[in-house]
């Protein structure tokens, strides 16, 4: 037996044995634990409770959701939300980010202190207080009758009202579809284009792009516009409440400006780095070809530090869509105040917990792979970025 | 033949600002739009913050209301609850007194006559042990005080010495067994790790908080407060196992080799070659680190503490006062950004000092 246990391979296996052996043991004990109380309150284990009814309701939801909806459903609408904050935050972020990151790396003294003071404020304040604090702001904004009115919008404690088209949903999201395109298809054309195209000639395929797109969405407005209605739906007050119009509530505005200024703050550093990892030869070499600093900047510097700043940028993404998870700290029903609303009411615990997990790692490992085919399709072969 | 050099002669002050400044039309528009931006924030602020602002709380929340700049009286009428929350009045110097204990103690350890792992292990041990003796009292004549009573800054600052105190060691061990020669070893650690990683700290905490009682046997659950600094402290060593992983693969192979050919035992690779020089590649990731762990104590608000964050709610949300948030926040705020920003200037400063060192 001595012998054995000297022997360094059966030690080794009885020591891996042990580890991993006494971590799912741990693991085991707890959840048959938490099994034997949860039965003792009365609660069954397993999944049947998603398709019940949750009997509590929701705040926001981009998905019809009523009380009597069950469980899944509840738990997809979290999810959704959870995206639909976690993008628009990052998209906002990402402006922020560009344009703080670009001043600090700028040749001009006053523009990189500006940019400097910007990211050594809001860096070193935490995103929940940010959150607080703009929940804070919106919430004393004055009442609907008193409400700050601008292009039509209005600005109030209960929430920002944006006037909205009297539209379909399929025809909504189509005309939504054609605009992005109006905006991606320029630039798409813009980079399949040749470099010696003449500029004028570029420009113009260009324009006729977007033209195009805005057209399509303009028609598909007006066939999809719901009849015996205005064009477009505008707030307005009635009695003592605003009616008509689209409601972004004071939870949703509060987190997605507390997202968008910290994690530009955040954002920035790394637009920064990217630039600063493109080797300053590369920079004088175009330069010296003739190249106009303008087309410098977006054929040479940009598309090089983009492919350096890209890892890191996808992390700080994945960390940005954990951060609406701060939901809960204002009452935005996203996924995570889901499953914690979940557990309060139904006392599925353990289901729920998992629930978590799982829809965390997806989201994460999706995220992650996304990044990563990017990656992989505009990496530079050899070593450019050095010099 | 003789060459001439004519040295270009020094520009003059005006001449200088000139090249800086305005060298292009487009310089000169940036630079313009820049100056305006900043003197236009800077004299907002500082018109609200002090020109207009009230200082005394002689008028009352009324009279502060009424004035065009800041409020600084409800700072003045709340200050103790939101450095000190819920703690017994006439204690609260044991508190402030902690919160000196946890600021020196963090200073001392910034100091690289510090950095043996007996001496930064005596400074932490006996700083946090002089903070648990203060504010728990029930000795030396210290009245007792229990941990739901504790708040505000001392709290914030509870949980984030705990953490690091229980979190650092725990990353140590997580990054050895996760660089463990066994696979099963490595490979259960590797998914210990991210597993953590790719969870918010948030449904760490609520999980710790609210979840685990259930799933411990009566006797071991304990108080909600260690739960969650437990729970904090796994999440933050998953990602400081991560950084003191990369300091090791920053430590040539021959190191570990050369120790292994003089006949170094284990321990003696690991305390004696591997870690120091580990720690020294992994510093300024790991300052970081901490930084980010200080901002994310304030998470634990949402579990149901009364740390810093949630006492600043308390000071302005009753009645009299509800009109000075933005001051309360701002407070609360500036607070953080001492402690935040001066630990990241310290990171930055050793950033240079290492790496003047090295090239």
């Amino acid at each position: 037996m001595s012998s054995l246990l000297r022997n360094q391979k059966v030690r080794n296996a009885l020591l891996q044995l042990l580890y991993v052996g006494s971590i799912a043991a741990l693991v085991l004990a707890g959840v048959a634990i938490a099994r034997q109380n949860l039965a003792e309150q009365g609660i069954t284990s397993g999944f049947d409770f998603l398709s019940k009814s949750t009997g509590w309701d929701v705040n926001f939801s981009l998905l019809p959701a009523t009380a009597n909806d069950p469980y899944w459903w509840f738990f997809l609408i979290g999810i959704i939300n959870t995206l639909f904050l976690g993008s628009v935050g990052l998209m906002l972020a990402t402006i922020v980010g560009t344009i703080v990151g670009l001043a600090r790396t700028s040749s001009n003294e006053l523009a990189r202190l500006l940019g400097r003071t910007y990211v050594d404020i809001f860096r070193n304040i935490p995103l929940i207080l940010q959150v607080f604090f703009w929940y804070a702001v919106i919430t004393h904004l004055p009442t609907p009758r008193s409400a700050y009115e601008a292009w039509g919008m209005l600005l109030t404690s209960r929430g920002l009202y944006v006037p909205v088209p009297n539209v379909g949903g399929p025809a909504m999201t189509l005309a939504i579809f054609a605009l992005i395109a109006a905006i991606a298809l320029p630039v798409w054309l813009g980079r399949t284009s040749r470099l010696s195209q003449p500029i004028g000639e570029r420009l113009a395929i260009q324009l006729a792009g977007a033209a195009a797109a805005l057209a399509g969405a303009a028609i598909i407005l007006a066939i999809g516009r719901l009849p015996d209605l205005p064009l477009v739906d505008f707030p307005a007050l009635q009695g003592l409440n605003l009616k008509g119009g689209l409601r972004i509530p004071p939870e949703f505005s509060a987190l997605a400006i507390a997202i968008a200024i910290y994690g530009g703050s955040y954002i920035a550093e790394i637009v920064r780095g990217g630039f600063k990892a493109v080797g300053k030869g590369q920079m004088e070499a175009a330069l010296s070809l003739g190249l106009s600093p303008w087309r410098v900047f977006t054929l040479v510097r940009l598309p090089l530090a983009l492919r350096a700043m890209l890892p890191i940028l996808a992390n700080q993404y994945v960390w940005l869509i954990k951060a609406t998870t701060m939901g809960i700290a204002v009452g935005f029903t996203d996924f995570f105040m889901i499953v914690a609303l979940t557990i309060n009411h139904s006392g599925q615990t353990l289901e729920a917990i998992g629930i978590l997990m799982a829809g965390f790692l997806t989201i994460n490992l999706s995220l992650a792979a996304v990044f990563n085919r990017i990656n992989k399709a505009i990496a530079l072969k050899g070593n450019q970025l050095r010099g | 033949m003789e060459m001439i050099v004519v040295a270009p002669s020094a520009p003059g002050r005006i001449e200088d600002l000139r090249r800086r400044f305005f060298a292009r039309p487009l310089q000169a528009l940036l630079s313009l739009v820049s100056l305006a931006t900043m003197v236009f924030l800077a004299w907002k602020l500082l018109n609200w913050a002090i020109f207009s602002a009230v200082f005394t709380t002689s008028g009352g929340p009324e009279a502060c209301q009424a004035a065009a700049g800041a409020c600084w009286s409800v700072i003045a009428a709340r200050w103790r609850i939101i450095l000190f929350g819920l703690y017994p009045f006439e204690e609260q110097w044991r508190s402030a007194l902690a919160c000196v204990a946890v600021v020196v103690m963090t200073v001392l350890s910034c100091i690289p006559a510090f950095w043996t792992g007996r001496r930064i292990a005596l400074v932490w041990g006996v700083g946090t042990a002089l903070y648990y003796v203060l504010m728990k009292g029930g000795m030396l004549g210290l009245a007792y005080v229990g941990e739901e009573a504790w708040g505000g800054l001392a709290l914030t600052l509870f949980i984030f010495v705990t953490t690091c105190l229980i979190g650092f060691p725990l990353a140590i061990c997580l990054a050895l067994l996760r660089r463990s020669e066994l696979p099963w070893i490595s490979h259960t650690t590797g998914l210990i790790i991210d597993g953590v990683r790719s969870l918010p700290l948030i449904s760490i905490l609520f999980t710790f908080a609210v979840v685990l009682p259930f799933a411990l046997p009566q006797w071991l659950a304990g108080d909600k407060l260690y739960r969650v600094i437990i729970g904090s402290a796994l999440f933050f060593s998953a990602y400081q196992a991560e950084i003191v992983r990369g300091g090791m693969q920053g430590v040539p192979k021959g190191q570990e080799e050369a120790a292994m050919a003089l006949g170094m035992s284990y321990w003696q690779r690991i305390g004696r070659i591997l870690l120091p020089q580990a720690m020294r590649n992994a510093l300024p990731a790991t300052i970081n680190q901490f930084v980010i762990s200080f901002k994310e104590t304030s998470l634990v608000v949402i579990v149901g503490f009364f740390e810093i964050l949630a006492s600043g709610n308390a000071a302005y949300g009753t009645g009299e006062w509800r009109f000075a948030y933005v001051e309360v926040y701002a407070f609360i705020a500036f607070i953080y950004f001492v402690f935040v920003f001066s630990l990241s200037r310290y990171g930055a400063f050793l950033e240079r000092r290492m790496s003047v060192g090295e090239r």
